[in-house]
This record gives structure tokens, C-alpha cells and sequence, in this order.
């Protein structure tokens, strides 16, 4: 189709529909678009910016001029947060759960996945659908037969109480981003795969698995992220402080410091940190990922 | 996977075989390469061994919680034992009558319109803008995509300290001299909800950008060059071709920007906590459901609530896939169900 492909250099007769198509689509970006585009960006890292800042100032400082910059710059909020033994407790738990879950979704989705994309079975089509009405099914409907049950289990206050349930509920994402990824891989390759003697399990193994690799990473990442900023779950399932996550141990810090405005300033932003620097490694993928799990 | 015996099946005992090659030449996969596999017994095996796993933690942690909470909906249960005491649909009559509860489902309609007006709008120009040839743009994308990814309890632990009354928002109002306007953020019931709707619209309007940004790269360029080879000008190009063919993104954020609106739970628990959420005026169904649920021992009624919850969810969900969305998603939604 496009096959005008932009990295191409136009021939010299293409070049003059080139140009006015840049004008057309992108338009011109005059010093009024970088105002704009400055602004709006400062509005989203603003707060964020807040955070991370704050937690340089001392408590008289923030008193004095709730907005104003850190003068002289205190360090000893981060210094208690990073030596303080709950902190990193906490982190270890989020990063426990995040990784755990991330490798179940992964694991258990792309087996199920293969199974919808590329078996022909009878209540194939039925466990499809099945997978993704689990879209329509929140863990906030969900959420007091999850912890009725979790109880039951005897997982309460464990880190497998909000494993299982994160995995199970971000299955029908993962299955609904990788049947299609999984049915495009060729036919052909398949059938070569076939003919050189490889069954169904180990074209699965073979061939399947590390052609997934790409879609993989981008449900990996949702369920990374998505695990890691958990809240509602945790909630229900962790009581125990040496057993939260970091989100609930942020919202217990905030609470039990109050007065502490600084210090609650650098917990926070201590916590956010190792999910920026995952979403900034990232960040195409998770996108991309969105994207591509919003459109089907 | 040593593999010897995909040559001594070379047969048609696959049930599926015949019919395809008479059916659908199109869905269906060759039949050569069915022919050359395993016998059935096989396939089944290794159709469990794959999906069992998934299949199963998926019906005991998903599927049947929500059948479960239908269920327990019906009896008044501390939570404790097996539900004995049945009582109908009093749980459901009780939410109905309770004015709390219609004041979060009135919460919730007017965050799911407010953040409908707020959003949609201001990410379509933000999108038509950053879609522009500018320099630093990966930058940009990456930063305006932050307050997404960072989550809702840093969100909201953070916008509460900076709207608190002495908090830095009306400091700085203070400063730019405009300190008629500060007011309680968060505790005035006039005010809060509006508060809300500005970290929400904080929050998410990035992931909004983001998907109109993919939205517009997908529309061939061919149309450009034919409307700006006919004479059409910038204004005249976005209206007449941009937005049509953003129109599918549009729905769908719209879809899950609804759905999200009602199921809001996180940043109002956190920011307005269990006891004030209601008489700031900032409750929601899901908060609702906690509070009179679980954090008042009553788990029959919780359970009533989410059943409600959902039922509003799903109702409003088939309306708009039927209404508004059905164009978009004929081809990708039933391709997938039809097979």
C-alpha cells in the first residue's frame, strides 16, 4: 500500500506531494506548538516533580513555603527511608509479587494462548469467549469472594494471596494480545517445522517460544506494572505490615508520619522509582502494548 | 520431541478433516498439515497440558469469585461458616433505598461525564499537536505518559499533601495572586469532586494522548497527500479526515474511559479514605461496596453491591458495544468468536 515508505529517499518526481504532505499531516510546529506541548508537559511531571523535591526539604522548610524548593537541600529524609529495614521489606514484597506474577501470566498465557491459536478443537471458540469475558469482570466485583476465598486457602497475609489472583486476572489480556500475535506466526514455518519431524510440543517449544519473544515482553511489562501499583488486592489480603507491598506500606508511612511531610515526600518517591525506571526501559513496548491491546 | 509417528498417521481421523476441506477455505488451516500430526488422543493431551493450567487458575480465582458474589448476595453473612441466612433480595431492596448509595452512583455518572468532556477533547488537540514534526518529541511522549504509570497511591498520597489547606497548590495560588481562589480541595463538598476530577483528568489524560497518537499514525498517508493536493488546508484536513478516521480510537478510549469511570475505586479510598469520601461528596460504588462490605462486616451485602456494580457496568458496556461500537470492532471482535 504505503509504499512510499518514509525512510526512502522520494524520487525527485514524488518530492513535491512529499512536501505538502508533511504540511498536510504534521503541519508546521511553530514556537506556539513548544509553548503548548512545554506546558503540558510540565503539568504532568509537576506533581511528580513535587514529590521527588519535596523529599529534599525539611518540615519547617515545607511549613514555611509549601511550594518553594529545597534551600539548603536536606538529604536526611532519603538517607532514613534507605536505611530504614520496613522499606526495603516492602520492596522486596512488591518486587516478589511483581516478579512472580509477571512470570505466571507469561508462562500460563502463552501456553494457553498456543492452545487458542493454533489447535482446531471442538470449545475452542468457547474458551476464547470465555477468556475474554474476563475483561468485563473487574477484581472489584470480585474482589470479597477473592479474599472469602484467599482466607479459606489459608493464604492471607502471604505474598501467593495476591500472586494467584493477579495472575488469574490478567490472563484474558495476555490471551486476547498473543492468539492473534500467535496465529500470525506462518503456516509454513509450521509445516517446515513438521516435515523436519518436530511435533506440536516442540514447534511450541522450538519455534513458538522465542518467536513470542516481542509480544511476550509487552504482557510482561502490563503485568509487571499492573503488579506493582496493585492496590485494592493488597489491601484486602495483607494486613500485616512486614507482609505489604509498597503501595500499602506508602499509604501506612503517610498515615503514621503525618506530621512527617517530608519524610512520607521522600518514601514516596523512593517507591515510584523503580517503576519509572522500568517504564522508561520500556516504554515503547508498553505503548505499543496499550495500543495494541486496545485495538484487538 | 523426538517425532516418528506424525508419518504412520497420514489418515483423516482428525473429525475435523473432511468438513474443512468441503468448508471454509479460507479460516481454516491447510489440511495437510492436520493430517501429519499426532493422533487425536494426543492433541487432547497436550490441549490440557497447555491450557489446564491457565483454564484452571482462571475459573477459581475469576470466574468463580463472581459467581460466588451473585451468590453470597443473597443472604446477610458475617463472613464466617457457610451463609445460612437467606434473605432474598432485601440486600438489594436495602442498597436501592439507601441515599448514600444513590449519591455515589450519582458520583460516579458525573465522573463518567466529566471525565468524558474533560479528557476526550483536550487529548484530541494535545494528540493533533504532538503529531506534529517537532523536535524532542519521543521525549515528550515519554513524559506525558508518567502520571499513567506511576501509581494511584503515590498519585494520590502526593495530590493530597499538595491540595491539603496549607498544602502547595493554594501556596501557590497565594503567590501568582489569585488567593481569592483558595479554598478546602478536598473537604469541601462543593469543591471535591472537582478535585478529583483534575488528578483524574491529571492521571489519565497521558494514556488518552497516547492512544490517539497510535490512532493517528495508523491513517494512510495517502489521504493527506490527496486532500492537500486538492487544495485542502490544515484546519480543513483535520476535520474532514483526521477526525473521522480517529473516530474507532475515540469510541474506544470513550469505552474503556466509561468503564473505568464507574469501577473507580483507588484514588478516592486512598485520598478521602473510608470515612469521608461520603461527606466530601466523592463516593463511588466501589468505595460504597467497601465500606458497607467488608470494612462493616456485612459481606452478604458487599456482595449485593458488586453484583449491582457490575450488572450497571455490564449493562452499560452491551449498550455502547451495540450502539457505538459495533461498527468498529465487526471485524476484529466476531473474527475472533466466529472461528
Amino acid at each position: 500500500m504505503s509504499a512510499s515508505a518514509v525512510a526512502v529517499p522520494p524520487l525527485p518526481a514524488e518530492r513535491p506531494s512529499r512536501r505538502r504532505r508533511d504540511g498536510g499531516r504534521l503541519g508546521r510546529s511553530g514556537p506556539m506548538t513548544y509553548l503548548i506541548a512545554f506546558f503540558f508537559v510540565g503539568i504532568c511531571i509537576g506533581p511528580v516533580a513535587y514529590i521527588v523535591i519535596g523529599g529534599f526539604r525539611s518540615n519547617s522548610q515545607i511549613i514555611l513555603s509549601p511550594s518553594g524548593f529545597p534551600d539548603p537541600w536536606e538529604v536526611g529524609n532519603y538517607a532514613s527511608v534507605l536505611t530504614s529495614g520496613i522499606f526495603w521489606r516492602q520492596m522486596g514484597n512488591s518486587a516478589i509479587a511483581a516478579v512472580a506474577t509477571t512470570a505466571g501470566v507469561v508462562v500460563l498465557g502463552v501456553m494457553a494462548s498456543y492452545v487458542l491459536a493454533r489447535y482446531h478443537f471442538r470449545g475452542r471458540t468457547a474458551l476464547y469467549s470465555l477468556f475474554a469475558a474476563g475483561l468485563m469482570f473487574p477484581m472489584t466485583v470480585a474482589i470479597t469472594p477473592l479474599y472469602i476465598l484467599v482466607r479459606e486457602l489459608g493464604l492471607m497475609n502471604s505474598l501467593a494471596g495476591i500472586i494467584l489472583p493477579q495472575i488469574a486476572f490478567a490472563l484474558p489480556v495476555t490471551i486476547i494480545i498473543l492468539v492473534p500475535f500467535l496465529r500470525a506466526i506462518p503456516k509454513e514455518l509450521e509445516e517446515a517445522a513438521a516435515i523436519d519431524g518436530a511435533s506440536r510440543l516442540g514447534f511450541f517449544f522450538r519455534m513458538v517460544v522465542p518467536l513470542s519473544v516481542p509480544g511476550v515482553i509487552t504482557v510482561g511489562i502490563l503485568a509487571f506494572v499492573a503488579s506493582w501499583n496493585s492496590y485494592m488486592l493488597p489491601l484486602f489480603i495483607l494486613n500485616d505490615e512486614t507482609s505489604y507491598t509498597l503501595p500499602l506500606g506508602v499509604q501506612a508511612f503517610a498515615a503514621q508520619y503525618s506530621v512527617d511531610t517530608a519524610r512520607v515526600l521522600a518514601f514516596t518517591s523512593l517507591s515510584m522509582i523503580p517503576a519509572l525506571i522500568f517504564f522508561s526501559l520500556f516504554e515503547r513496548r508498553i505503548v505499543g502494548g496499550l495500543t495494541g491491546a486496545v485495538k484487538g | 520431541m523426538s517425532d516418528s509417528q506424525g508419518e504412520n498417521t497420514l489418515t483423516t481421523r482428525s473429525p475435523e478433516g473432511p468438513s474443512r476441506v468441503g468448508g471454509g477455505a479460507t479460516t481454516a488451516p491447510s489440511p495437510a498439515r492436520r493430517a501429519r500430526r499426532g493422533p487425536d488422543w494426543r492433541k487432547r493431551a497436550e490441549i490440557a497440558l497447555l491450557s489446564g493450567p491457565a483454564v484452571l487458575l482462571f475459573l477459581s480465582f475469576v470466574i468463580f469469585p463472581v459467581v460466588m458474589a451473585a451468590y453470597y448476595g443473597f443472604y446477610r453473612w458475617k463472613g464466617f461458616g457457610p451463609p445460612t441466612d437467606f434473605v432474598g433480595l432485601d440486600n438489594y431492596l436495602t442498597i436501592f433505598r439507601d441515599s448514600t448509595f444513590h449519591d455515589a452512583l450519582l458520583h460516579n455518572g458525573f465522573i463518567v461525564v466529566a471525565s468524558l468532556v474533560l479528557q476526550g477533547p483536550a487529548a484530541v488537540a494535545l494528540a493533533l499537536l504532538l503529531n506534529q514534526r517537532m523536535r524532542g518529541r519521543s521525549v515528550i511522549r515519554v513524559l506525558i505518559f508518567v502520571p499513567y504509570v506511576v501509581s494511584e497511591v503515590i498519585v494520590g498520597t502526593g495530590w493530597s499533601l499538595m491540595l491539603r489547606t496549607t498544602g502547595a497548590f493554594n501556596d501557590v495560588l497565594d503567590k501568582i495572586g489569585l488567593d481569592a481562589l483558595t479554598v478546602d480541595w478536598l473537604a469541601d463538598p462543593d469543591v471535591a469532586i472537582w478535585s478529583l476530577m483534575m488528578i483524574i483528568t491529571w492521571k489519565y489524560i497521558g494514556f488518552a494522548v497516547i492512544l490517539f497518537l497510535a490512532g493517528l499514525q495508523s491513517i494512510p498517508e495517502e489521504l493527506f497527500e490527496a486532500a492537500s493536493i486538492d487544495g485542502a488546508s490544515y484546519w480543513q484536513i483535520q476535520r474532514r479526515i483526521t477526525l473521522p478516521l480517529l473516530g474507532p480510537t475515540i469510541r474506544i478510549w470513550a469505552f474503556l474511559s466509561i468503564i473505568g469511570s464507574l469501577q473507580l475505586f483507588d484514588l478516592v479510598y486512598i485520598i478521602w479514605g473510608q470515612y469521608v469520601a461520603a461527606t466530601a461528596g466523592t463516593s463511588t460504588m466501589a468505595t460504597y461496596m467497601v465500606v458497607n462490605g467488608r470494612n462493616a462486616g456485612n459481606y452478604g451485602f458487599g456482595n449485593a453491591v458488586a453484583v449491582v456494580l457490575f450488572v450497571i457496568s455490564l449493562v452499560i458496556a452491551l449498550v455502547y458495544q451495540r450502539y457505538v461500537l459495533r461498527r468498529d470492532t465487526e471485524g476484529a471482535l466476531t473474527e475472533g468468536k466466529k472461528r
